[in-house]
């Protein structure tokens, strides 16, 4: 398991240095920082093995965090946790930072030493780790003996994400679908590669330990549901802004991955998603689908060299989504070569910026709406070089958001039952809103 | 729509921008932490000291911070133990977990004073709150001085059996640690009993914790029976699965991996239990429960449908692995890069999501261009080359590096694609960027070994780019091309002579390169060679410290010396098979690695053996067998590394570790051994007493030999059969019978070459019609038809004049004379050997490519006669470097007979003076092409040798036309 976990700054410099084993010593910490952050070459994997001691790092910003071990560990297992430690720890103090983790080094150490004992992860949620490191170590004392022995059976209990005796003057829940688009497409129009993955967020603000039940517009779901003639329950389930009726189309979805508060072998056997939701926000699923993609932009390159010393490009972008809606943020990034002395460039809409720093002309675009179409024209002038390189011609990527789900997913129903408390599933008031922004969205030029 | 307004990160900067103003202030609140790493005060462990004793409780704590800040950084506070421990005595919870980290820093270095920390932990085993009754234990066990884990016993004991399970799943944890510290101990207390009966507790995450614990103890003691799994326990296992935290179902899952299911059955129903991980969000959950299925699908009758659904779940969750953060893909993308080479068919439709982002982290891009080339089919290659071939325009040269070899790969694996593939690597050739020259040198070379004859129309490009090449790899590579199609490359010996000049500068594999092309050269030009091949023997031999190098060199050595026809054999022999898949990991290696799935060892492709010290992980872990449903019951573990998992590749296939150019480079040489020890057999003289006292290094060459048939046991029978059976036609030439008689026919083209079809043949010339008389044998089982023959451009323009008139279709076992008339219109390019000639010859069942040698007696044409002053002004008119002298050696015929049997072959006298008692025949001859040689022959009475001396515009022919008069004279 984890021997050890050592956080360092940008320089190197050890921050946060907790040993959980006996066979990390010392100079551990050392053969990390000359080996990995010191050395001279780029990165070339996360995991390195030093005189038989295995490193695995990842890196916040300019903070390095590394967990070493002499075992065969889980290597999976230390990466997942390294990861969620970062997100205790954000949740605690936010960014990651040198100077917040130098402002915060206790309570890092009161946290290491909870949710890693012997090397083993333990309880990691952050809802309940927050009822009992407080960095008011006072109050320890002044906790009733039920409130003691609540904390501990939330931390190991089966239902360690959410603790008894919530209460809320107004039931209410939000959903957030977040897609992002990612998208691969060849100078032609082709596309190479294209999937959608999906989250859906939830804020709960609910009373009691409510039992819930999602639901959405999955092809097997619906495919059985119709089946079976029980289609009732979602034709009467208003969501308020989703608009979704039952009868469109469903979705084929890839896979899918839940929170640990969804019961995976009811979802397994029946395919239904049902939950007792943590406190607040959390995400509840991740989906991943590759089938009738809505591309919500199509970047047309063409890109011509004028001799050795100029470039031509032009950049059509089309909006492929109902006129009614708008596309925001939009952003296209066509790369320049690194010998690039000058640019001109002319756009019909938003504002283009050639940036050298980021060898790249950025060209922004407020509002767009569906269907429409825009162009940007632009002349490269290029210092002559005696490099035989070609340059690699980097692929034009796009930023955008959009206010559909690309992946076509509709959520269908979320209901709340909560048996002991006297609230029902119409008490509590639901929002939904679907954000479609896009992932690595590039096309070859 | 209404949303929360988020201020809470508002609220969350004005908190910070307070930070400086509160730095300067003596006591700050927990925000001014970061200013205990900043005192490096002279005499601070002083103050410190005066601090930590301080009656304020308020400094105390600051004190102790400090101490820990300074412990962080690698300062050494040793010195102020007994003042921290004093601070223990505190109800201030965070105080109290500062001096146990501390403790736990420091207890090792002072026990003595480490004991006075025991009474309060013992006291705080027994404190009402269950956070503090935990933090005790917790500390405790990680305390590694011998006193106190005595005292540590009674608590510990307690707290197994505490009412609350946060103290009981401290408790089990801290049995494993007790364990590290002192194992006897922990059996004798019977601590491990207690352990066991964790595992039913009545809460997940406490059973999840001491089932970490068990499988920690019981690795260091691999023949225990600890971890006691049967179905009543696995049971139990599965239902805390689907209760404890994600952390605990790892520690589960991994867990039921070591666990053997007694049948097919069994092992259906925790597949079953098992695949709901497979949706979990934390992929640790995904991977080990893969590793779960992997393992009990060993089990499962592959008829079976619950087989075939299993498989096709495994494929969307290791691809949505891909959607993580990149370390964790980096981990998925080495796992799935195992699960391909065990079971191919999971994730075969699922090529583009390999397909490498631009900004993809290198060591993800790397991993999915492996994957990618393992999942490359016939299906899917256009899309692969389209690919591969815009990674090979990017920025990191090691990634470059392995597309372009990637693309090498493809053409091996895909033979369809073998065409598009070289073409691309010759555009990439063109850029001229030299690591991506040498890196297509390196794949071309594999090419030519997978298609013979084939592409060899490149190498002309490849000799271009020579002198850019620095690497050994590439060096040995366009060495070995060189060696391999000397006769086609015409400067071939300048070529190499050039690399010999730093012989002893170059690395070992160019060097063992070099010494077998140049004894290929030579083998092939034997002529113009001796002096190079000398050389190279020498320096082989004499002057290398290198043993593998000096053996090789002496083998050669003796073989050339003993018998060059064998040498020929051996050297020249047929090589054998490459394989498709590349860097396949070894089948048992991979049986465990797959067993380790989601862990290190997966990650470094090495059992963990090679990377942990020690008694943990030195137990191999094996796939299970496959049984039947009803029988085998009782020992599932016996024999199974062979059994059921036997990996699927051809046994004709070379086994290869690690990288393929070390297999094909030294391919050379275990074929070459492997045809001396047939030898051996047949001519004993070869490995006489005398060699071993020649070589002066006896036992290495015996080992040499002894190790060989070990080292290639699968092209044993490829290399030897057609190595001896089929006696290369290059040697063709200098025994080539001629003229009105009909020399005898040669094999061309073997029937094991040819799938069945067997070709053998000669030219003649009748009539003044060159014409190529084949006979094709049909040695397989079917019927072939629709024979059809080509020609490659060749030196003289040699085309088949009709097509090849085969009008019956070839039965089984029949053979069919088939004599072409050949014409000599076609397109002309100069070959190496002159009188070389590539044939293709199609059937209904393939193509397949031969090359033959002609005698160029052949085109001698029938008006050959030169007037005698034309002869005379000729003879003055070609420079004198033109002219070449050769010797015929026993050839016991007068003038006149020889004249006569020349005549047969329009070889024309056109003068006979005898001068001093020799006869001086001059002689013309005239070829298709129009050029003409002429000749000078003396022939003494009584010597049976003779001098010829010949004089050409075109000197390049009269090596074939002396081997013509010598072929002629002889028959």
């Amino acid at each position: 398991m984890i021997g050890g976990l050592f956080i360092y700054n940008h320089k190197g410099e050890v921050l946060i240095s907790r040993v959980y084993r006996d066979d990390i010593g010392r100079n551990a910490v050392d053969a990390f920082r000359v080996n990995v952050i010191h050395a001279r070459q780029q990165v070339r994997s996360p995991v390195t093995n030093i005189a038989r001691t295995s490193f695995f790092h990842v890196k916040r910003s300019n903070i390095w965090l590394a967990a070493v071990t002499k075992q065969n560990v889980n290597a999976a297992m230390v990466f997942e946790f390294l990861y969620k430690m970062c997100d205790v720890m954000a949740s605690y103090f936010g960014k990651i930072s040198e100077e917040n983790i130098k402002n915060n080094f206790v309570l890092i150490y009161e946290l290491l030493d909870e949710i890693l004992d012997f090397g083993y992860p333990q309880n990691s949620e952050t809802g309940s780790l927050k009822t009992f490191i407080t960095q008011q170590g006072i109050k320890g004392q002044h906790q009733t003996k039920e409130e003691q022995s609540q904390i501990t059976s939330q931390v190991t209990g089966q239902i360690g994400w959410r603790r008894e005796g919530i209460k809320y003057r107004r039931n209410e829940l939000f959903l957030d679908v977040l897609e992002s688009v990612n998208l691969l497409m060849s100078p032609q129009g082709q596309v190479l590669s294209a999937h959608v993955s999906g989250r859906v967020v939830m804020k709960s603000y609910l009373s009691g330990m409510p039992e819930c039940k999602f639901g959405m517009n999955d092809k097997i779901i619906i495919d059985k549901a119709g089946k079976g003639g029980v289609t009732n329950e979602a034709g009467k389930s208003d969501l308020g802004g989703g608009g979704s009726t039952s009868g469109k189309q469903s979705i084929a979805i890839d896979d899918c991955t839940f929170n640990q508060c969804v019961r995976l072998s009811k979802f397994d056997s029946e395919r239904s998603i049902s939950f007792i939701p943590p406190d607040g926000e959390y995400e509840l699923m991740r989906y991943r689908t590759t089938k009738d993609i809505i591309l919500p932009f199509r970047v047309i390159p063409l890109v011509r060299e004028v001799g050795r010393t100029k470039l031509e490009v032009k950049v059509v972008i089309k909006s492929n989504f109902k006129p009614s809606l708008l596309a925001q943020k939009i952003e296209v990034r066509i790369p320049t070569p690194l010998n690039t002395s000058g640019v001109q460039v002319i756009c019909m809409k938003g504002k283009a910026k050639y940036k050298a720093s980021e060898n790249a002309i950025v060209w922004k675009i407020k509002r767009m709406a569906g269907m429409k179409e825009s162009q940007i024209s632009a002349e490269i002038e290029l210092l002559p070089t005696n490099d035989k390189k070609k340059w690699a011609r980097p692929p034009i990527s796009m930023n955008f958001e959009v206010p559909f789900a690309p992946s076509g997913l509709k959520v269908r129903y979320l209901k709340v039952f909560e048996s002991k408390l006297n609230y029902s599933d119409h008490d509590v008031i639901k929002w939904v809103r679907y954000i479609g922004r896009s992932g690595i969205y590039e096309t070859r030029c | 729509m209404k949303w929360r307004k988020k201020y809470f990160s508002a609220c969350f900067y004005l908190f910070l921008s307070l930070v400086p103003l509160q730095e300067n202030r003596q006591f700050g609140s927990k925000m001014t932490d970061s200013k205990y790493f900043t005192t490096t005060k002279k005499g601070e462990i002083f103050e410190l000291k005066a601090e930590l004793n301080s009656d304020k409780k308020e400094k105390k704590k600051e004190a102790v911070k400090k101490v820990i800040a300074s412990m962080t950084v690698g300062k050494d506070v040793s010195a102020l133990f007994p003042d921290v421990v004093n601070c223990m005595q505190t109800d201030n919870l965070e105080l109290k977990k500062l001096v146990y980290l501390y403790l736990m820093n420091y207890a090792k270095s002072q026990p003595d004073m480490a004991i006075m920390a025991v009474n309060t932990f013992v006291k705080d085993c027994e404190d009402p709150n269950p956070l503090i009754r935990a933090l005790a234990v917790r500390t405790m066990g990680c305390i590694r001085v011998d006193k106190i884990t005595e005292y540590l016993c009674e608590p510990l004991r307690k707290c197994l059996k505490d009412e609350d399970p946060y103290v009981r799943k401290t408790a089990a944890v801290c049995v494993a640690k007790l364990h590290d510290i002192n194992a006897q101990l922990v059996e004798d207390q019977g601590f491990l009993d207690t352990l066991k009966d964790l595992i039913s507790d009545s809460n997940p995450m406490v059973v999840a914790n001491a089932v970490a614990a068990l499988s920690e103890i019981a690795e260091s003691h691999p023949n225990s029976n600890l971890l006691d799994l049967n179905p009543q326990s696995i049971n139990k296992l599965l239902t805390a699965l689907n209760e404890c935290t994600e952390w605990g179902q790892i520690f589960i899952l991994d867990c039921l991996a070591n666990y053997t299911p007694r049948d097919d059955r069994e092992s259906q129903s925790i597949c079953e239990r098992v695949t709901p991980r497979l949706s979990h969000a934390n992929s640790a959950v995904v991977l080990s429960a893969v590793k779960v299925l992997m393992k009990f699908m060993e089990m499962l009758p592959k008829d079976l449908d619950y087989y075939g659904t299993l498989l096709k779940k495994l494929a969307p969750p290791l691809v949505t692995l891909l959607s993580a953060e990149p370390e964790l893909q980096y981990v998925a993308l080495r796992n799935i890069n195992l699960i391909v080479q065990k079971r191919p068919e999971i994730l075969k439709h699922e090529m583009k999501v390999f397909f490498v982002k631009y900004n993809d982290p290198i060591y993800v891009k790397l991993e999915k261009l492996d994957i990618m080339i393992r999942l490359a089919s016939q299906a899917n290659i256009a899309q692969v080359l389209a690919e591969l071939k815009e990674y090979a325009t990017e920025v990191d040269v090691d990634f470059v590096r392995k597309a372009v070899r990637a693309i090498g790969r493809c053409a091996i694996k895909v033979e369809q694609s073998a065409e598009r593939c070289v073409s691309t690597l010759l555009d990439l050739i063109q850029t001229k960027v030299n690591y991506v020259v040498q890196e297509a040198i390196v794949v071309i070379k594999d090419i030519f070994r997978k298609y013979p004859n084939k592409y060899e129309s490149v190498i002309a490009t490849l000799c271009e780019n020579l002198d850019s090449l620095d690497e050994p790899e590439a060096r040995a590579a366009m060495i070995w091309i060189v060696g391999e199609y000397a006769e086609r490359i015409d400067n071939a010996d300048e070529l190499l002579e050039s690399f010999l000049e730093g012989f002893h500068d170059e690395s070992t594999q160019v060097q063992l390169q070099l010494l077998t092309a140049i004894v290929k050269l030579f083998l092939k030009k034997p002529t113009e060679t001796q002096e190079l091949v000398q050389q190279v023997l020498s320096l082989a031999t004499q002057d290398s410290d290198n043993p593998d190098l000096r053996d090789r060199g002496y083998i050669y050595w003796r073989l050339l010396s003993t018998d060059p026809v064998a040498a020929k054999e051996v050297v020249l022999a047929e090589k054998p098979l490459i394989s498709e898949e590349t860097d396949l990991i070894e089948p048992t290696l991979l049986e465990e690695l797959i067993c380790h799935i989601g862990t290190l060892a997966s990650v470094y492709h090495k059992p963990p053996s090679a990377f942990v010290e020690g008694s943990r992980g030195v137990m191999h872990k094996r796939l299970p067998a496959r049984t039947g449903s009803g029988e085998g019951t009782e020992c599932p573990d016996v024999g199974n590394a062979a059994g059921g998992s036997a990996p699927e590749a051809a046994p004709s296939i070379i086994p290869s570790q690690g990288d393929l150019l070390g297999d094909l480079l030294n391919l050379d040489l275990p074929a070459v051994l492997c045809n001396i020890l047939i030898m051996s057999k047949l001519n004993s003289s070869l490995l006489s007493p005398q060699l071993g006292g020649d070589i002066g290094g006896s036992p290495a060459m015996g080992a040499g030999f002894g190790a060989a048939p070990t080292v290639m046991p699968a092209s044993l029978n490829a290399p030897v059969g057609g190595g001896l059976g089929d006696l290369f036609d290059l040697g063709g030439g200098v025994g080539m019978p001629m003229g009105a008689y009909i020399p005898p026919k040669t094999v061309w083209l073997p029937a094991m070459k040819a799938k069945g079809l067997e070709i053998s043949g000669t030219f003649a010339r009748r009539a003044g019609v060159i014409q190529m008389e084949l006979v094709l044998t049909n040695k397989a089982m079917s019927v072939m038809t629709d024979f059809a023959i080509q020609f490659n451009r060749n030196s003289f323009g040699l085309a088949p004049a009709g097509p090849l008139q085969v009008l019956t279709p070839l039965g089984p076992n029949q053979t069919i004379e088939v004599s072409l008339p050949l014409s000599t219109v076609g397109p002309v390019m100069k070959m190496d050997p002159l009188n070389n000639l590539q044939v293709a010859v199609k059937n209904n069942i393939d193509v397949f490519y031969f090359s033959c040698q002609y005698p160029i007696s052949m085109l001698f044409v029938e008006d050959g006669k030169m007037e005698r002053q034309v002869f005379l002004a000729t003879w003055k008119d070609i420079p004198n470097d033109n002219e070449s002298q050769f010797q015929i050696q026993d050839c016991h015929l007068n003038s006149e007979a020889a004249s006569n049997k020349l005549q047969g072959s329009n070889i024309f006298t056109i003068a006979k003076r005898t001068v001093e008692g020799q006869d001086m025949l001059y002689m013309s001859i005239k070829l298709s092409n129009g050029i003409w040689v002429l000749a000078e022959l003396k022939v003494q009475a009584g010597n049976p040798n003779y001098t010829i001396s010949l004089k050409c515009r075109a000197p390049e022919v009269s090596q074939c036309v002396f081997q013509c008069y010598e072929a002629v004279l002889k028959n």
